[in-house]
């Protein structure tokens, strides 16, 4: 219902803009948007700390209010899948997610959830990553993913490969899904982001390896509980030996940070700051054929911001 | 002494320390640090005495200090320091609440043939065969593995029940921990000595360190020379018997004033049981009595300190350099060797010195260690061995290495970890999805932390892993991570020696921080 309603909405902003752009008047259409700020399909900041970049970001979104309603549970997914240190970029940036569940507190959440299905030891990973004690700070619940008894069973509609799954309670419970991804190389399917971050919500992680890795990521893509919003750190990047990395060799700072609702257009956006070939992302096209969201970000109106 | 402080003192005592080895051997959370878990061990009598032999420094000798207490006190260790023994006390005395019968001990006959034959069986096979039987019969091994096994579930089941009941008010501050466990066969050994043990305290006091554990045996020996003892004030007894009754030792024969200083615990229950006072603890009063058996005490004790400390010593120097067996191969999981812990060196100086007390298995945050079969053969029953199927070893991680007991398992700092091969990788492509079933998979190079498992172009647009076993520390997180079944398309065969790897590689990459937005 909702995406339809964005796919709408988007594809009618894209080709207004289209028409407005080519019909030459800048500025009449620029006013447009400013007084409507919240149909930005995408906004990429570029320059600032990670938590100026997201101030300026969600506001040009109309603010976390525009995502997140009072009294509403929320749950705040970013990547902790390594026990790293942040300055290797392997974790989603601890001071992004801080800021993201400030944000969603100040929008009237009522609680605030982090967690992830994490690939090395679970305790190490929360606390080296710094992302528990960050949430903590922020006042979010840090909840663990490591038992399977967090998971229940779902069936995936449409699915290929991946028809039922695990997934955590919380994508469950919780009224509003913000996927906070940290964008890396991945050593298989060359990109992490926003769509892969999935990974980390269901419990049987093997299960994707084992019947194309590819598939699966699109096939869960079509799962109803959707994220709401994804933000994804292109703070320091991961450019090599992802998803893991070995050293701080592997990291580029960029410091840049993506807000988008269509999480393929946000990992098109993403793919193009790793310097990686859209198509070779395999699983990118294919949501794209799905409908499940858009490559095609040039007709996309994105709200760009250099600070 | 006849005051009842005694034996207050040793039961507040004594539950201080089983409640910190309980506590330490079923900690599922990891929090307990390595440090206090080395000052409650280091008094602990078979593993210390074996750091000893294995290090020669006198920083190792808390088992001297127990020789020596043992000399002044007699055998108070049983009592004060044995979890085993403080653990059976416990038993007994829940014993004796479900029937009054099993409380009532009374003097019985030593079992001297049968333990002194224990000690000295135990002793030879140790010296001149393998560690397999003090392993079996080490008090301290046995209660080890009896928490780890059969409490720690327990903790853990009665932690889920509170996450459980915290769940139903969406409180997170516990979390839900699954019961490893390991293959059924592993329980079979510790739960035969569990319920030997369970058994025997609950309604025979303390039997089994009176016939069977070696460690009271050669303490009772020593007794025998001890400066304090339980002693009879003849004038004030009146023989009703009840010390001897409540004696979980049977040691006391009030008809004839005696105390066996040899399977005394010290435990002071007769001090306070005694309605005369005609009990009392105190410097041993030598009789009129000629010497007739301390000779050939004298020797035997002369001797098998010699035993002790001699022979291992002069063992040890023959076959410190042993050949290395150099193993590769690529044949679908043909695993030559097992996996020893880090820290272990070589395979067969860490199956010698292993007692198997369990607690680097139970302290693990990653539960990769899991008690040996037959991996290491017959002598290595119950060491601990990687299960890469189970979990996998935590690049930085050194927990094991921090608490062996008996140095089995040499501390080793982070960076000398981190590079510490304790195996090889493996890679079998034609098991591997990539080739069999052609889509994209990588679960195996995305895990390893020093990319010595890595992806490199195979048919279209996929990628298949390729190894560099230079770099690879064989943590074992590759075959965890891969999905193939029943066969890993990637393991990580053992070293028998272990060796060190080299750095992971750092390169440049190629992409720098784009100045516009490429989009």
């Amino acid at each position: 219902m909702k995406r339809r309603d964005f796919i709408k909405t988007s594809a009618g902003a894209g080709l207004g803009a289209g028409f407005v752009l080519g019909s030459g008047g800048h500025d009449g259409f620029f006013r447009a948007v400013q007084a409507r700020s919240d149909k930005y399909d995408m906004i990429a900041v570029m320059g600032g700390s990670p938590e100026a970049m997201f101030d300026l970001g969600i506001q040009e979104l109309g603010g976390m209010g525009a995502f997140v309603k009072k009294g509403q549970k929320v749950l705040v997914k970013p990547n902790i899948g390594w026990d790293v240190l942040p300055e290797l970029a392997a974790n989603t940036n601890p001071l992004l997610v801080r800021r993201v569940i400030e944000h969603c507190l100040k929008a009237g959440a009522r609680e605030v959830y982090v967690f992830d299905h994490t690939i090395d030891n679970w305790v190490n990973c929360y606390k080296n990553s710094g992302i528990e004690r960050a949430a903590k700070l922020a006042g979010a619940k840090v909840v663990p993913g490591a038992s399977e008894k967090y998971y229940q069973e779902v069936n995936i509609p449409g699915g290929i490969k991946l028809r039922k799954t695990k997934v955590h309670e919380l994508v469950l419970d919780t009224d509003v899904f913000i996927n906070v991804p940290v964008l890396k190389d991945h050593n298989s399917v060359r990109m992490t982001c926003s769509l892969k971050n999935m990974m980390g919500v269901v419990w049987d992680r093997a299960y994707w390896h084992k019947n194309d890795l590819n598939q699966c990521i699109v096939d869960y893509a079509m799962f109803h509980r959707k994220p709401a919003l994804n933000v994804i750190d292109c703070y320091n990047v991961m450019v090599q030996h992802g998803p893991q990395g070995v050293s701080k060799a592997d990291v580029v700072q960029m410091k840049s940070l993506i807000l988008a609702t269509d999480w393929v257009a946000g990992d098109t956006a993403a793919s193009r700051m790793l310097g990686t070939q859209t198509s070779r992302i395999e699983y990118i096209p294919m949501a794209h054929k799905l409908g499940l969201g858009t490559m095609d970000i040039d007709t996309l109106n994105i709200k760009r911001i250099k600070m | 002494m006849r005051s009842a402080f005694l034996r207050s003192f040793r039961i507040f005592f004594s539950a201080f320390i089983v409640i910190c080895f309980i506590v330490v051997f079923s900690d599922f959370k990891y929090i307990i640090p390595s440090k206090y878990i080395n000052l409650l061990l280091w008094f602990q009598f078979v593993p210390s005495a074996v750091k000893f032999y294995d290090l020669f420094t006198l920083a190792t000798a808390g088992f001297a200090g127990v020789l020596v207490l043992t000399l002044i006190t007699g055998r108070s260790y049983c009592s004060f320091l044995c979890p085993l023994g403080i653990a059976q006390d416990i038993n007994s005395r829940i014993g004796g609440r479900i029937r009054r019968k099993f409380r009532r001990y009374g003097y019985k006959k030593p079992f001297t043939v049968l333990r002194y034959l224990i000690l000295v069986v135990v002793l030879i096979v140790t010296f001149f065969s393998g560690i397999y039987l003090l392993t079996l019969l080490d008090p301290y091994a046995i209660f080890g593995r009896s928490v780890t096994m059969f409490i720690k579930p327990a903790v853990i089941v009665m932690n889920n029940f509170l996450v459980w009941v915290l769940g139903k008010f969406d409180n997170y501050s516990l979390s839900h921990v699954a019961i490893g466990g390991y293959k059924p066969v592993s329980y079979a050994i510790p739960a035969v000595f569990f319920l030997l043990v369970v058994s025997l305290s609950l309604t025979k006091g303390r039997l089994y360190c009176n016939m069977i554990c070696p460690v009271g045996t050669l303490l009772g020996f020593l007794s025998k020379l001890s400066l304090l003892r339980i002693r009879f004030d003849v004038d004030k007894c009146t023989k009703c018997g009840r010390c001897s009754l409540g004696c979980k030792s049977s040691c006391i024969d009030f008809i004839r004033y005696r105390v066996d200083v040899s399977r005394c615990v010290v435990c002071f229950n007769c001090i306070n049981t005694c309605p005369e006072k005609a009990l009392s603890w105190g410097p041993v009063r030598f009789r009129k009595k000629t010497h007739t058996t301390d000779e050939g005490k004298r020797k035997f004790i002369a001797g098998s300190l010699a035993a002790l400390f001699g022979v291992p010593a002069i063992l040890r120097s023959q076959d410190s350099k042993t050949p290395i067996p150099q193993i590769l191969s690529t044949v679908p999981e043909n695993r030559t060797c097992p996996v020893a812990p880090p820290g272990a060196g070589s395979l067969e100086e860490f199956n010698k010195t292993c007692i198997a007390c369990s607690l680097c298995i139970t302290v693990c945050p990653n539960e990769v260690l899991v008690p040996a079969f037959m991996q290491y053969g017959i002598a290595g029953i119950m060491q601990p061995v990687m299960d890469y199927k189970k979990s996998f070893c935590i690049y930085n991680c050194t927990r094991c290495t921090e608490v062996c007991p008996t140095y089995s398992l040499r501390p080793l700092v982070i960076e000398a970890k981190k590079l510490t091969q304790l195996g090889k990788v493996n890679f079998i492509k034609d098991n591997c999805i990539v080739k069999t079933e052609k889509t994209a998979c990588g679960a195996c190079s995305e895990a390893c932390p020093t990319k010595a498992v890595y992806m490199i172009p195979y048919e279209g647009n996929l990628l298949i892993p390729e190894t560099n076993t230079d770099i690879c520390i064989g943590c074992g997180h590759c075959e965890f991570a891969c999905p193939t079944k029943p066969y890993k398309a990637i393991f990580v065969d053992g070293n028998p020696v272990h060796q060190t790897a080299e750095k992971p590689v750092e390169e440049e990459p190629g992409i720098k921080a784009p100045a516009e937005f490429p989009f």
